[in-house]
């Protein structure tokens, strides 16, 4: 059997481990009843998404006169909060595709979780550009597909078609791995119904457990499956924030034109991933006793990659004020010293404080591994995160090149109303999720119950 | 002398591994084992042979690569040549940098859908399947043996000797 060396900290704690704790602990959420608070959040959750839903069908009656985007300010609020949600939802992947490359056995705790964020993010995310469209009856227009008008495809030399591919594809892909983890988790619950007698939860889970039976080929192909799938989504997951970047980098407009965006903005989404994850990780282990299975470890582990990423976007941004300088270009130079001298000074600074400043605070083990600490900072940086896509959007846009035409950019009530609706859908969704998905991917858990768990670990320390 | 299927519940899996591998030495095949997770040596104690999934998805993701390479000459070089700032698209060899964003996700898509549905397929697993497990508790935290013989009471001996913890013979 591997063993793990002792120094590391063990994954899973709690000193009464066995294979049968693990399924008590993860079904306890799927099968027991919903407390005060969790409709509460619900409730609330549900009133903001559909208020949201209110917003979306005003501005598909009316127009998108009805938002404040105007002609110099094309791309506003809408395409700030695609890219703001796209962001955040990079950190599923990204956990249990690249972590699984790397065989980072804390990535088990945290991804069936970090997964259904990341759906989630990416549907609030779609919303945004389609509704952006106008008439979002054709929105299949996006798709080349054989028409009546002709020899009208789309033009696939267009970044903006980039997107179109990069986020479909990335949507479904992790769908299918998430739902891969899941199939196990489902046929456990089914089983359980079984041995309880509970007939309704038997039948709705066996069909979505897909009839489940756990052979050994079915795991051989189960594994190699997973494998595949997170040798493919790795690569897909750096290219989706790269194709998204290079929706403002192929342009001229001073500010969007830099070659850095593709890994900024990678860096950029892992890092409010990241926050995201931490924002919802922290309350879910707490309200449903996961203390165990998501330890202080993980939690550490993550405000790490804050960290990094948190100083990688940081360089960038000090890197693009240097080269808008070095390149003798006004209008960079000058699109610039307007972000952080402009009238959206306040909320350059703002992304500055909140992106550059506040993560290097986990250089201290004790700020990284205190829990109310690690909350507060993952709202700052996703606070951090929309501020900067506001200024990269934003800014660069009010002054163009014709000073006549400048302008200022506010949003108007609908804009903040679907903002607040997409917010609503997600914590939805994820409310949802918490109380009929097991909330932990508990069979691979399993694999590393005699490796990882301290139970384990100290009773191999022994010999 | 008919024959009987046996089911031998383990407790644990390394108990199950060395089993399996002895039970394999002494020629007798084991139907199936049911478990809860993907048991680590497992597959190789009882010989199963290798997935071929993935170079299935290899050969998705190459089909999709030259799909795709033919869909965007066809739409954009020969079916309707677009000339965006001044930028004709004349030949596929000229062009191609711009498309390979496209060409890249179409590849992912398809090894990513296809791969899946094979292990569908293969495995038989779709909405509405009943589950084939004879014990509920196997997605919990038992595995199970199962072994078609004529001669029940050799090879219950040889799974009590191996470490089962409960044998029924069907």
């Amino acid at each position: 059997m591997f063993k793990e060396a002792s120094i590391r900290e063990p994954l899973i704690l709690g000193d009464k481990v066995s294979y049968h704790q693990i399924t008590e602990d993860v079904a306890r959420s799927v099968e027991g009843k919903a407390n005060k608070m969790w409709w509460t959040a619900f409730t609330v959750a549900f009133l903001a998404m559909l208020w949201g839903f209110g917003c979306l069908a005003y501005t598909v009656g009316t127009g998108i006169g009805s938002w404040g985007a105007n002609k110099t300010v094309g791309w506003a609020w809408d395409i700030t909060n695609f890219v703001w949600w796209i962001g955040i939802g990079h950190a599923g992947t990204l956990i249990s595709a690249v972590l699984l490359l790397f065989r980072q056995r804390w990535r088990m705790g945290i991804n069936r979780s970090a997964e259904a964020m990341t759906i989630f993010a990416v549907i609030c995310a779609a919303i945004f550009p389609v509704f952006h469209m106008g008439r979002v009856w054709l929105a299949y227009w996006v798709m080349p597909i054989p028409n009546q008008f002709g020899s009208l495809w789309t033009n696939f030399s267009s970044p903006l078609l980039w997107d179109v591919f990069a986020i479909t594809t990335y949507f479904t892909v992790s769908i299918v791995f998430w739902y891969l983890g899941l199939i196990p988790d489902f046929a456990m619950i089914r089983d359980r119904a079984k041995v309880a007698g509970n007939k309704m939860r038997e039948m709705i889970y066996q069909i979505l457990s897909f009839g489940w039976s756990g052979r050994v080929k079915d795991w051989v192909r189960f594994e190699e499956v997973s494998l595949v799938l997170a040798g493919l989504s790795t690569p897909l997951v750096f290219s989706v924030h790269s194709i998204v970047s290079m929706d403002f980098a192929t342009s001229i407009v001073p500010g969007w034109h830099t070659t850095i965006f593709p890994p900024y903005f990678v860096a950029g989404a892992i890092f409010s991933g990241f926050a995201m994850v931490l924002t919802l990780v922290l309350i879910m282990r707490k309200v449903l006793s996961l203390e165990q299975y998501v330890t202080v470890k993980h939690i550490e582990y993550m405000n790490i990659i804050i960290m990094l990423t948190g100083s990688l976007v940081g360089i960038a941004y000090l890197t693009e004020f240097f080269i808008s300088w070095y390149s003798g270009v006004e209008y960079e130079s000058y699109a610039f010293v307007n972000r952080a001298s402009g009238p959206y000074w306040w909320a350059y600074w703002c992304m500055m404080t909140c992106n550059v400043i506040s993560p290097q605070l986990f250089w201290f083990k004790k700020i990284r591994t205190n829990l109310m600490a690690t909350f507060i900072l993952s709202i700052v940086v996703n606070t951090g995160m929309w501020f900067e896509r506001f200024v990269i959007i934003v800014t660069s846009l009010h002054r163009d090149y014709l000073p006549s035409s400048w302008t200022m950019y506010t949003p108007t009530w609908i804009e903040v109303g679907i903002f607040i609706g997409t917010l609503g859908f997600f914590f939805t969704a994820f409310l949802t999720f918490a109380r009929v998905f097991p909330v932990i991917a508990q069979s691979e858990l399993k694999t590393i119950m005699k490796i990882s768990s301290k139970v384990y670990k100290n009773k191999n320390n022994q010999h | 002398m008919s024959t009987k299927a046996i089911h031998a519940i383990y407790d644990d899996d390394e108990v199950l591994v060395s089993a399996a591998k002895r039970i394999h030495a002494a020629g007798i095949t084991v139907k199936e084992v049911f478990t809860p997770f993907a048991v680590h040596g497992l597959p190789e104690a009882l010989h199963v042979p290798r997935t071929r999934i993935a170079i299935a998805a290899f050969l998705y993701g190459l089909t999709a690569l030259g799909l795709g390479c033919f869909g965007v000459w066809y739409m954009m070089i020969h079916d309707w040549q677009m000339d965006v700032g001044g930028k004709p698209n004349f030949t596929f060899y000229h062009n191609v940098p711009a498309w390979i964003p496209v060409l890249f996700e179409f590849t992912v898509f398809c090894a990513a859908h296809f791969m899946f549905w094979t292990l569908l397929f293969r495995s038989w697993i779709f909405p509405g399947v009943r589950p084939k497990n004879p014990d509920p508790r196997t997605t919990d935290d038992k595995f199970l043996m199962l072994i078609e013989t004529n001669d029940t009471d050799k090879v219950s001996r040889l799974l009590r000797e191996t470490g089962a913890s409960e044998i029924k013979i069907v």
